[in-house]
């Protein structure tokens, strides 16, 4: 028998190094040791670490068996240890990057360039035996964890799924162990520190938590194959039923949400909920009318510093309305500014368009900060002084209660987006986007229909911008650089564009998770910018995607994205704006 | 003359036409009232002007170089490498290392020009490697993708690059050292001129000249400009596509990281993870002015951007009145851009049309 199929696990293995190396480099490993899954005894960058072996360990597993099939015919006994071996193999190349970092930080100091490969990172990386002979420590590790990995392969598929799903449903509750610490300690802090600490779970909360993971994972996948085995027979109007009592459910929790966490996630509340609405406006921008817009950020300051102005008594001492009178005129010039943006820009193809909103929410920018215009907008200081909503006489001061501003407006905009869907625009939206000259022929006014979403994006933006001020009393303009844009389109990109449920699950990962982990913020956009190319390659409708998107999308199997087909399927001059 | 007014009196009236003529009148009258008005203010005298114009060539030829990496990618597989931006980045926040290192041991005080080559050689490796991997990782498995989808997909490398260095090499600024030879200043027409800017004109000149041979006279250039014609052809003609790509790539990046240097040496302050993002943004609109696909194009509307930027703030905008002219160049760029695509979106020089080759 030769072992030349077990090349295959060198690939895998790797890959996997160079990512390894890679978030050891730029810091993440150690940025996020100062958190724990299990208090003291397992960090967020061990998972990482753990996680990656495990999958690379599986990976090559699989490949090994196959490769093995491949060149010597099916035979039980060896495929097992094909993938042992396999495994194995892969992650000793993965450890051998990092062994090859311990000993290279070890011979020289590499602080001075790289300035992320410090001596607590060769700690970590060799659990507290930072010398040379300690290199020996992640590439023994590694190789057994990927062993592990390999191992998980030769299980049944489902209590493979079991396991897996188990364990990272308990990964994510360690992560938002601060979440659940909040949360418990309404009930006693006594309570509390018993199951979670500000560092992790403790071991006995973690005994816990993995229990009832474990209880849960167990029971929905055992409701799914009861389902898979006998197909839900009853009538549609039950299922409709069904549906409504669901969506009954997730609301009333929405609506409770707030008492239940506290004060500060409930701030992090507030600006997820500012996101989701930005996250359906630029669906409508985006997702329903396919112009890519860059420039998002511009709508959002153009509705914070019109609330701004409107509404604190330092700008325009003239002018000093209530949120609820200023609200109309800010939505009014947000809108306005949208067709302004608009009016010269929308002529261009999709990729010119793009740029070109992009630097003008740059200019939004640079403008809100220059010296010109600082007598209104207020240069770098800002405008401050925003008072407070007022709710029959009500003050909406804590993010407790600003939360069901920002839900309501939610919801308005939830329903708006819902009736557009199938309404005539929608449907011009829809036409407009596959293909623009079709449309043009059948009589829908490409110009108008793309200026009235490009204004609705701008006033639903607005809306959040105004939340955004009343939330912070204040309005800088180093809130409104290009990165909220950014976050705003990845939040739908990998939701699912024009989906609904994927805007408010991006919303919850992009922005809430890494309000919650602080460590997250400097590796933010890193995280985005994977996720975006990610999403773009392998799956391009998203997580949650639309049904009509996803629809579009697998018409032929070819990855493909809706905006318009490939040039070289199509070779008529179709649709100049968007397609190729 | 017939078919002039026939074009005028006789097309479909149009709302957004109407706009764009409005638009059209309008910057033509800001542009003169703010010229005029400075012009007859007489603030600024002749020798200024001129130091400023070659202050703005300088600034110029750095923008035409990067440009050059977007025009040349967008004549072969028509999509905008909005990452191009880091590509540069990459090239001279790595090569900050280097020089440092060579200005502690004394080096670069007694070779300059040695420490020169050394930063380029570095700077374009750096730039070259980044520039390659982006198109195997992020590009080639969208090459047959509809537009919008590489451009995404180039937004988020774009990001993730500049994350990335910002995690390597830290958030902090990092200033080039000085080069002693090249801080002197001549005194021309009454106007001073530093010797930085004119060598980094002609550096750039001179990698601009290097590169028109290279893509007009080599067999490989041939081939580049064979397959920007069309792809399925020039592949049945014998030529490897794939390798004429990376080849593209390689050459943008390469002029990326060159041009890392002569800003290094230019204006030594202020080198971060985020440098990339204005430049890009900008050598963008110069490629698109010269009209993008088109390399003569791309080095004058490098230079004409850098120009028009050092100028115009002086020139239109204080005679508008508009306090601290200088703080608004970046949006004047932009502006620039945005009227460039509304009224000739095939640039200066554009001979393959925007909408055409679309």
């Amino acid at each position: 028998m030769t072992l030349d199929h077990l090349k295959s696990s060198l690939k895998p293995g790797f890959y996997a190094g160079i990512v390894a190396l890679f978030i050891s480099v730029i810091g993440m490993i150690e940025t996020f040791s100062n958190r724990d899954i299990i208090h003291g005894v397992f960090s967020i960058s061990h998972t990482f670490l753990v996680i990656i072996a495990l999958i690379t360990g599986y990976f090559s597993a699989t490949r090994a068996q196959r490769a093995g099939i491949r060149q010597h015919g099916i035979d039980r006994r060896a495929e097992v240890v094909n993938a042992i071996a396999g495994s194995l193999i892969a992650g000793f190349v993965m450890g051998l990057f990092l062994a090859v970092l311990v000993v290279v930080a070890n011979l020289i100091n590499l602080r001075p360039v790289f300035v992320n490969v410090t001596p607590k990172l060769i700690d970590l990386l060799t659990f507290g035996r930072p010398s040379l002979a300690g290199s020996i420590v992640p590439l023994s590790m590694f190789t057994i964890v990927s062993g592990l990995g390999g191992a998980l392969s030769l299980f049944r598929s489902d209590i493979r799924r079991l396991i897996v799903t188990s364990l990272l449903w308990f990964a994510f509750a360690g992560l938002i162990s601060e979440v659940i610490r909040l949360s418990l300690s309404r009930l006693g802090v006594n309570v509390a520190r018993k199951f979670v600490t500000t560092r992790g779970l403790t071991p006995l909360g973690a005994a816990v938590m993995l229990a009832l993971i474990f209880a849960i994972v167990y029971a929905s996948q055992r409701l799914r194959d009861r389902q898979r085995r006998q197909p839900d027979q009853s009538s549609p109007a039950r299922k409709r039923a069904v549906r409504f009592r669901s969506w009954g459910l997730i609301f009333v929790l929405l609506l409770v949400l707030p008492w239940v966490v506290g004060r500060v996630p409930s701030d992090v509340l507030v600006l997820v909920g500012i996101y989701v609405l930005m996250g359906f406006g630029l669906n409508i921008v985006v997702g329903k009318a396919g112009l890519l817009d860059l420039g998002y950020v511009a709508f959002f300051a153009v509705g914070a510093y019109s609330t701004a102005i409107l509404t604190s008594a330092d700008q325009l001492p003239n002018i000093q309305l209530s949120f609820w009178a200023a609200l109309p005129f800010v939505i009014g010039i947000t809108g306005l500014a949208g067709l302004l943006i608009g009016a010269p820009v929308l002529r261009m193809r999709g990729d010119y368009l793009a740029i070109v909103t992009l630097g003008f929410g740059e200019i939004a920018r640079f403008l809100a900060l220059s010296d010109w215009f600082s007598p209104v907008l207020g240069g770098a200081q800002g405008v401050v002084k925003i008072p407070n909503v007022v709710i029959a006489g009500i003050e909406l001061a804590d993010p407790e209660e600003l939360y069901y501003l920002i839900m309501f407006f939610c919801l308005i905009t939830l329903f708006i987006s819902w009736r557009l869907e199938g309404s005539r625009v929608g449907r011009a939206w829809v036409a407009m986007r596959e293909d623009e000259q079709v449309a043009e022929s059948m009589g829908i006014n490409t110009i108008y229909y793309k200026m009235l979403a490009f204004a609705m994006g701008a006033m639903i933006a607005s809306l959040g911008g105004a939340v955004f001020a009343v939330k912070l009393n204040t309005v800088f303009p180093f809130s409104f650089s290009v990165n909220v844009s950014i976050t705003v389109l990845s939040l739908i990109i990998i939701g699912g564009i024009g989906s609904i449920p994927g805007v408010l699950v991006g919303a919850f990962a992009l922005v809430g998770l890494p309000e919650l982990l602080r460590e997250f913020d400097e590796y933010r956009l890193l995280l985005y910018g994977v996720a975006i190319i990610y999403m773009m390659i392998v799956r391009p409708e998203g997580l949650l995607p639309s049904v009509r998107r996803g629809r579009e999308l697998h018409e032929d199997e070819m990855a493909q994205d809706a905006w318009g087909k490939p040039a070289e399927v199509i070779p008529v001059p179709a649709n100049p704006e968007l397609s190729g | 003359m017939a078919t002039i007014t026939r074009r005028i009196f006789l097309k479909r009236f149009s709302w957004t036409g109407l706009l764009l003529w409005a638009l059209r009148i309008g910057v033509l009258v800001i542009v003169l009232w703010g010229s005029i008005s400075t012009l007859a203010s007489g603030r600024y005298s002749a020798s200024t002007w001129l130091a400023l114009l070659i202050a703005g060539l300088a600034q110029g030829s750095i923008y035409a170089l990067i440009a050059l990496g977007y025009s040349l990618v967008y004549g072969i597989l028509l999509m905008i490498n909005f990452a191009h931006g880091e590509v540069f980045m990459a090239g001279i926040f790595t090569s900050v290392f280097l020089a440092e290192a060579l200005e502690e041991s004394g080096f670069l005080a007694r070779h300059p020009f040695l420490t020169i080559g050394a930063l380029l050689l570095l700077s374009m490796a750096v730039s070259t490697t980044v520039a390659l991997l982006l198109e195997r990782i992020a590009y080639r498995p969208l090459r047959n993708a509809p537009r919008l989808v590489p451009l995404i997909t180039a937004i988020g490398a774009s990001f993730f690059l500049q994350y990335a260095f910002r995690g390597f090499f830290g958030s902090g600024f990092k200033v080039y050292p000085e080069f002693g030879r090249m801080m002197g200043q001549w005194n021309i027409f009454g106007a001073n001129i530093q010797v930085v800017q004119v060598a980094v004109f002609l550096a750039a000149l001179v990698m601009m000249a290097g590169l028109y041979w290279f893509v007009e006279r080599t067999k490989t250039g041939k081939s580049m400009r064979a397959v920007s014609e069309d792809k399925e052809i020039a592949a049945l003609m014998g030529i490897d596509v794939n390798r004429v790509i990376v080849i593209t790539f390689a050459i943008g990046g390469m002029l990326a990281g060159a041009a890392g240097v002569l800003r290094g040496v230019y204006q030594p302050q202020g080198i971060s993870f985020f440098m990339g993002f204005v430049p890009g943004l900008k050598a963008f609109t110069a490629a698109v002015l010269g009209g993008i696909g088109n390399i003569p194009g791309a080095m004058l509307g490098g230079l004409f951007l850098g120009v028009f930027e050092g100028i115009g703030p002086n020139l239109i905008l204080q005679g508008l009145g508009i306090p601290a002219a200088n703080q608004l160049k970046d949006v004047i760029a932009i502006v620039m851009l945005v009227i460039v695509l509304i009224f000739r979106p095939q640039g200066l020089l554009g001979e393959r049309l925007a909408e055409e080759k679309a």
